[in-house]
């Protein structure tokens, strides 16, 4: 694992632990179940394309808005946020809660569970042996 | 074109209101009357905030319409591939249609409600490379229209307008039929589950 890699994956686990909602998301996520979940995602997401939504590969430790080549609406690009699975459970719990106006018009994932497979689905595809480059 | 007849209600409502903001219309309504034709609870006078809401429910089609065009473009790639039957093929060209109505009437729809249709993609990216065949188009098509559904399912809640839920739930219900029926062609359960998520 390379120092910037390791250092992302430390940091992602320091935030699990203190926080109730990463912690969830890392400890008891299920990447497999959370593969099913992301299919409700499909119609505007993938992990490689940008699409009517961002691409998700590459999204773990990076700013919310700022993927290159997707056009984000102006409260995204303004919420200024790092994924990590804490901010991951908060958005997906209430997208539009969380940051008004996004574009994302799309009530949530309301079950804990569910959101927490579905972030560990997303950490597994953007990590070593995962979908993504 | 046939149109929904709840859109072309909706349409009448959103000018109407328009005038009224606008201080052109001929008609003085009552606090009541006006709430009635926006279609929306509360006060009346609360013009700011149904404008709000207006421009919420323009930015939640803006997603479906977005959705909308790359499925009509998805549809153009299977059809487009040499690898459908002739009843596929024609089930696709149906399909694709399909989306080219719920197209048109969320663009008209959100310059009804004082918003702007996003610009389309100038380019979409499939992954053309893994469809080798109908089944993997089918299979393709399938996911696409299951997130749809799922879309709309997460759209539907989050309308300020009770018409719009509405004419949202038809299109879901339209897109879940397009999933059941490309289950079927692939020779899968057409209905494997009574809720949709």
């Amino acid at each position: 694992m390379t120092p910037p890699l390791l250092a992302l994956v430390l940091g992602l686990l320091g935030a699990a632990v203190l926080s109730d909602r990463g912690a969830h998301a890392s400890a008891v996520g299920d990447a497999d179940r959370g593969a099913k979940i992301y299919e409700r995602c499909i119609a505007c997401h993938s992990l490689a394309r940008n699409r009517t939504g961002p691409k998700h590969c590459g999204m773990i430790g990076r700013v919310a808005g700022t993927q290159k080549g997707y056009r984000y609406s102006k409260a995204m690009r303004a919420w200024g946020k790092v994924w990590t699975p804490e901010s991951l459970d908060e958005f997906l719990e209430n997208p539009r809660r969380t940051v008004p106006r996004t574009r994302m018009g799309y009530a949530g994932v309301k079950d804990a569970g569910e959101r927490a497979n579905l972030i560990a689905y997303l950490i597994r595809e953007n990590g070593p042996g995962g979908s993504c480059p | 074109m046939y149109q929904p007849k709840l859109f072309t209600q909706l349409e009448h409502l959103t000018l109407d209101r328009r005038r009224l903001l606008t201080g052109t219309g001929k008609v003085t309504l009552s606090a009541g009357a006006i709430a009635l034709l926006t279609g929306c609870s509360g006060l009346a006078g609360d013009a700011e905030a149904k404008s709000d809401i207006m421009a919420d429910d323009a930015n939640i089609l803006n997603s479906a319409l977005g959705a909308e065009r790359e499925a009509v473009a998805a549809y153009q790639v299977g059809a487009e591939s040499g690898l459908l039957s002739p009843g596929v093929l024609q089930l696709a060209v149906k399909f694709q249609d399909h989306h080219k109505q719920h197209t048109d009437v969320l663009a008209k729809t959100i310059k009804q409600l004082g918003g702007t249709p996003d610009t389309p993609m100038t380019k979409y990216d499939f992954p053309t490379d893994q469809l080798k065949n109908e089944a993997d188009v089918l299979r393709f098509a399938a996911g696409l229209e299951k997130g749809a559904v799922s879309a709309y399912l997460g759209a539907v809640p989050l309308f300020g307008n009770r018409d719009l839920a509405k004419a949202a739930a038809s299109i879901l219900g339209d897109e879940a039929m397009h999933w059941a029926v490309l289950r079927g062609a692939l020779g899968e359960d057409p209905v494997p589950v009574a809720f949709v998520s």
